[in-house]
């Protein structure tokens, strides 16, 4: 055994066909092409199989990854795709948006000594394999139990409660605010780190299983959590997401020029203006262009900047590159494709020009002091460093707080202090009857697989309650 | 579908209305919350604070100016045919309350906005004097209805063409001077807003408006939409589409209604170029 390791730890990880950074700069097409099956076979060579698998207990949803990954190298595609269904209803999805490095692949035994296996590389392999060449035959759905659940939200928490909930046999409605379903995988995820015609397949795979989705709806506005009961729905599931964006309040932030990442991200994906004036919906081109903050949202938005066109792209972030919340890749693809990072620093106030435009901001350098309560070191401003900064586009992607649209009209669903959904962190209930709740909505912003995870528990909750009644 | 039952050309074409079928929105709408439209696949979205409901048919009516080419899109729309996208109702309702004498002040499409927000003050007891400009005669709208759901209808025209020569800021001045008037109402361009709030100032009058800035979602979720009320940000979509007009930062709301106008322009003309060309 300790021969094999030494043998397969050796050989490095398979990489990832990617198009050139100073081309995909400028275009929106996706930047990893995909594995080849012959690619995907000796990435799967290298999984040492182990007996108890770390990578499992680091994956949220639980895929059996030896499992799935010892198909692919027999060659039996069918199979693997059948393994990860059975525990992840978007492979496609989260093969290439999961933070693997800190979960599945931050626990594989490979990586202990080299570079550890690419799970994430070949969980997109599968999905897109079968996309392309499967049978497209569905899994097999219990009968009907004549229940009927709502969901509201059609991000990947609402996507999995919904997949879940059709197979055992409920009828499942999805109430989605906007004019296309996916959430944040259609609103927020770039088309070059995630196509949306891999979202589409992915809706349109449950409304296959039979799912009805209603778009244009939104609960709190258009109908009402309590309406929905009346209208004869057993259960529903909450999982709108984190959308409220944060501002950095400060002096100028209401300057033309200066957009939250939700706003900037939104036009780009789910209104396509990255195609204008091909579509009408219209997003400004920055030249000098400054993002806020330094998660994954912050480098999509900087990603997206350069695609339009922008001759500097800056991330502006007061922390250090340690505490960068992105995905490592997110940040390596970042700085391939020339966006700069600015780090240690923080704005202070954004300048602008009569015609009320932003022309730049005001930057202090800091420098990290003792730790706080996120256990991060907190960034202290060293005095006198101020500078100014050019810019004639800010994006802020400081992170989002809970929308309150909905909770405010739902009195009886408790909330915490940020205004977050309370609910079970095991079953997701929350404290109006009937109604379970999952993904940012209740953690505030985090990651897609953690918001199916929630899915996945309220959903196994939801049928205990809609079949044994607790 | 959103199926347009009825369409309208008014104020020389230029002001179009519909009504569409919207059930579920004219089930929950109430005077004072707005709409978000979408024409077609490549559509912008856009809002429209509704002019009207008819729960009944299960219809709503939007009233809008043709400015760029998403309204022109619109503008070439007929009875029969359909919005691809209607979001709504959003944001919050009129607070319809019995304060005694109110003037309600409307300008361009903002007579339509105002029209429910009238009928329904005057429903709720309050005496309502209705004051409504345009440019000239022709760009008047909604003249009939707005003088059945006030008491007293005053019009004026920027060019003496009908009713009092000059601006709604004028006849409302006289109305002040009346006397005890507890709230007045303004609803149309924001150059009229500003300038309604700056004169109801003076009398220490209690003065609500209507914005309607660029946004994209309409539920709080892009910040697009954000306006300076009494030094503080708000979000136009979820806390208005109404706020005290004394409050309203209007400078600041005129340039930020400027973001996209030369990219709109340009936009607009090639639509244009691009119809008469396959007219012709």
């Amino acid at each position: 055994m300790a021969i094999t390791a030494e043998k397969k730890g050796q050989k490095g990880r398979v990489p990832m066909p990617e198009q050139e950074p100073k081309v995909r700069a400028r275009n929106f097409l996706e930047v990893p092409t995909g594995y080849t099956v012959k690619m995907a076979q000796e990435e799967a060579a290298r999984c040492l199989q182990c007996k108890k698998p770390g990578c499992v207990a680091g994956c949220p949803v639980g895929v059996d990854i030896p499992g799935f990954i010892e198909l692919i190298a027999q060659g039996d595609m069918t199979g693997a795709i059948r393994n990860l269904w059975s525990k992840n209803a978007l492979p496609a999805v989260c093969g290439r948006v999961c933070p693997q490095e800190v979960q599945c692949e931050g626990k594989c035994i490979v990586g202990k000594k080299g570079e550890p296996v690419a799970i994430g590389n070949l969980e997109r392999f599968c999905a897109d394999y079968e996309r392309e060449n499967g049978s497209g035959e569905l899994p097999p759905k219990a009968s009907p139990t004549g229940k009927k659940v709502a969901v509201v939200g059609s991000g990947p928490s609402g996507l999995t409660v919904a997949g879940d909930l059709i197979v055992k046999g409920h009828d499942v409605t999805i109430y989605e605010a906007f004019h296309k379903p996916g959430g944040v995988l259609v609103y927020g995820i770039p088309e070059f780190r995630l196509p949306k015609a891999i979202v589409a397949q992915e809706v349109n795979f449950l409304a296959r299983l039979g799912v009805s989705i209603q778009c244009n709806a939104v609960v709190g506005r258009t109908v009402s959590l309590d309406e929905l009961f009346e209208e004869g729905y057993d259960a529903i599931y909450v999982g709108v997401g984190a959308g409220l964006p944060r501002f950095m309040n400060i002096p100028g932030e209401n300057l033309v020029g200066i957009l939250s990442a939700n706003e900037y991200l939104t036009r780009a994906n789910l209104m396509k203006a990255y195609k204008y004036p091909e579509v009408d919906t219209p997003i400004p081109i920055g030249k000098n262009v400054v993002v806020l903050g330094a998660g994954n949202v912050a480098m999509d938005s900087a990603r997206t900047a350069m695609r339009l066109g922008a001759e500097s792209v800056k991330i502006v972030y007061r922390r250090s590159r340690e505490e960068m919340p992105a995905r490592k890749a997110e940040i390596h693809h970042a700085e391939e494709e020339g966006i700069e990072l600015f780090l240690l620093t923080n704005p202070t106030r954004y300048l602008g020009n009569d015609r009320g435009r932003l022309t730049g901001m005001e930057c202090l350098r800091m420098e990290l002091g003792e730790p706080d309560d996120s256990g991060r070191r907190r960034p202290v401003a060293v005095k006198g460093s101020e500078f100014e900064l050019a810019c004639d586009l800010c994006i802020v992607a400081v992170g989002s707080g809970a929308n309150p649209l909905l909770t405010s009209e739902t009195p009886d669903m408790q909330l915490n202090r940020w205004g977050n959904v309370v609910a079970n962190p095991r079953t997701g209930k929350t404290t109006k009857k009937g109604v379970w709740a999952g993904g940012d909505i209740v953690t505030g912003a985090a990651t897609v697989i953690l918001a199916m995870g929630a899915g996945r528990d309220a959903a196994d909750s939801m049928h205990d309650y809609l079949t044994l009644g607790w | 579908m959103f199926t347009i039952v009825k369409r309208e050309e008014m104020a020389e074409g230029t002001i179009i209305l519909n009504e569409i079928e919207a059930p579920l929105i004219a089930k929950k709408a109430k005077p004072g919350q707005f709409v978000i439209l979408k024409a077609n696949e490549e559509g912008e979205r856009i809002p429209l604070t509704m002019a009207d409901t008819n729960p009944e048919m299960g219809t709503i009516t939007i009233v809008y100016m043709v400015v760029g080419k998403s309204t022109a899109i619109f503008r070439d729309l007929q009875v029969g045919d359909s919005y691809q996208d209607v979001i709504g109702p959003l944001g919050k309702p009129t607070h319809l309350e019995k304060v005694g004498k109110v003037v309600c002040v409307g300008g361009g499409t903002g007579v339509a906005v105002l029209h429910p927000i009238t009928r329904g003050l005057k429903q709720v007891g309050n005496e309502v004097i209705c004051i409504i400009g345009a440019r000239n005669k022709g760009l008047l709208i909604l003249e009939e209805q707005m003088h059945t759901a006030s008491h007293d209808l005053r019009v004026c025209t920027d060019d003496g063409s009908y009713g009092h020569h000059g601006f709604v800021t004028e006849v409302l001045k006289e109305v002040l001077q009346s006397g005890d008037i507890r709230l007045v109402v303004a609803i149309g361009p924001v150059p009229m807003m500003k300038a309604v709030s700056n004169l109801t100032k003076e009398y220490n009058v209690a003065t609500m408006v209507s914005l309607n800035p660029i946004m994209v979602d309409g539920t709080g979720m892009c910040g697009g939409c954000r306006v300076t009320v009494g030094g503080e940000t708000k979000f136009a979509c979820v806390d208005g589409p109404e706020f005290d007009g004394h409050q309203v930062d209007y400078d600041e709301l005129i340039l930020r209604l400027r973001a996209y106008q030369e990219d709109e322009r340009k936009s607009h003309e090639h639509y244009c170029n691009i119809r008469d060309a396959v007219k012709s």
